[in-house]
């Protein structure tokens, strides 16, 4: 692992010192959204989104800085044009696409469900009557959560990140949370959340795209396109895919 | 901005209420432990005002977001899965009120000191001399004086704590600033909805600093 990114910084440092007229963006990310996007025991930022970025840069001779800004944070500053472009485990919905979100090509398929703490009695959405479920603010999974919460009556409370979530579960605060399956999967397995998902609650699932805001930034979506391709005819993608998902 | 406002306007309105609402129970317990502590660390007893320092202390040397998380998330995990007593789950607004409770509590705590103390020692000495016991003379003659010296620095204290409510909108807590962090995800209009926002607070705090700038003309005439 660390050599990998010291060999990928190394080839960017490279890249910058060697090539000024390479273009250097600056993309913005979640804060903790393991195995897309964290920041391991050394301090270094890794995940699945990262890594395919790193790839990709690589591939298409672009150099980048990534800055872990967190969810809001990243669309925010990828409206006003502090960043170029994010790539934080976005899925690529129509709603989003009508308010100014331009994504690359779907690079993971990810769907949502709901997990209680380990031990817990509910056992589908029918036990959520009158109790509160957690969820990331501006997420899919908050949608998914509100499209049930009438028909179901429960109240979503809404946190900024997914560690918050499983917290407010854990401790009992919430009887229920939604994600992403794969994110909740990952903090399960890897850090023994003591969380179980829950079967049968899982929503059909959306793309995950790498996504910019302004159609100035087209060339970086196509560079990422062509990128993507690329890694995956090599067999770089699945590589990093079964690093973090195994 | 006036589709934020035909859209999400009452779910906003309905978010000022909440913040407001989470910053009386906070302010409520506030003056009461502001009370409570402020008069022990003036007491002539060393181990209340031990106890006072170090809850002044404790409190003012920790970033309230930490201590909200810390309420919210830590004490019940400490309560039911580290001391294993279990039971104890607390809401978004019992833990927020708290947090300020606490907060604020400290800060009044130290405002409610100085008011004592500025009040010249003279007058609580011929309080006593004329057989007045300590309590009576603190009730009847120094607080009566301290109070009008303090009610500018209290309000200005609540006015910090109506604001901090912001801080709680990381537990979750469905006050102003968690419902427009919503309304943002939702809109991706964030200029529009942070101007807004913006301007329900300023609102809501000119009206208190009215009001107390009424309280204290009264309270003046009195003496």
């Amino acid at each position: 692992m660390k050599k990998i990114v010291a060999v990928l910084l190394s080839a960017v440092m490279l890249l910058c010192a060697g090539a000024a007229l390479a273009e250097d963006y600056a993309i913005a990310t979640d804060t903790a959204f393991r195995p897309f996007e964290y920041t391991d025991e050394t301090g270094t930022l890794v995940g699945i989104d990262v890594e395919i970025l790193a790839a990709i840069a690589e591939d298409q001779g672009f150099t980048y800085t990534i800055e872990p800004l967190g969810w809001d944070a990243s669309i925010a500053a990828c409206q006003a044009g502090q960043k170029d472009g994010m790539i934080a485990g976005a899925s690529i919905t129509d709603a989003r696409k009508e308010s100014g979100w331009i994504f690359s090509d779907g690079y993971y398929n990810a769907t949502q469900s709901m997990a209680v703490a380990q031990g817990s009695a509910v056992a589908g959405f029918e036990d959520l009557k009158d109790k509160s479920v957690a969820v990331k603010i501006g997420t899919m999974s908050k949608d998914y959560a509100d499209s049930l919460a009438g028909e179901y009556g429960f109240t979503v409370v809404t946190f900024e990140s997914s560690p918050d979530v499983y917290q407010a579960v854990i401790g009992g605060q919430c009887a229920a949370c939604f994600d992403d399956t794969p994110i909740m999967a990952d903090y399960i397995k890897s850090n023994g959340v003591p969380l179980q998902l829950v079967d049968g609650t899982a929503n059909e699932g959306a793309d995950y795209g790498f996504a910019v805001f302004s159609p100035d930034k087209q060339e970086l979506v196509d560079k990422f396109n062509a990128g993507l391709a690329n890694i995956k005819a090599s067999g770089a993608y699945d590589e990093i895919l079964a690093k973090y998902l195994g | 901005m006036t589709r934020i406002i035909t859209t999400y306007g009452p779910l906003l309105a309905v978010a000022m209420g909440q913040t407001l609402l989470l910053a009386l129970y906070g302010l409520f317990f506030a003056c009461i432990i502001g009370m409570i502590v402020g008069i022990m660390s003036v007491l002539e007893s060393r181990v209340c005002r031990a106890i006072a320092a170090v809850f002044v202390n404790l409190i003012r040397g920790v970033p309230m977001i930490v201590l909200a998380y810390f309420i919210f998330f830590g004490v019940p995990y400490l309560w039911n899965s580290i001391l294993g007593i279990g039971g104890l789950t607390l809401t978004a607004l019992q833990a927020g009120s708290i947090c300020l409770a606490l907060n604020c509590g400290a800060y009044m705590a130290e405002i409610i000191r100085a008011g004592i103390e500025s009040v010249d020692v003279g007058q609580m000495e011929a309080a006593r001399s004329l057989g007045l016991p300590w309590w009576r003379s603190m009730v009847r003659v120094v607080l009566p004086q301290a109070i009008r010296t303090m009610i500018p620095s209290i309000i200005n204290q609540f006015i910090i704590t109506l604001k901090d409510t912001s801080i709680l909108s990381v537990i979750g807590f469905p006050e102003l600033v968690n419902t427009a962090k919503n309304v943002v995800a939702a809109t991706f209009m964030s200029f529009q909805t942070w101007a807004i926002v913006g301007a329900m607070y300023l609102i809501v705090i000119l009206l208190l600093q009215r009001a107390a700038k009424v309280l204290e003309r009264r309270l003046k005439y009195d003496a």
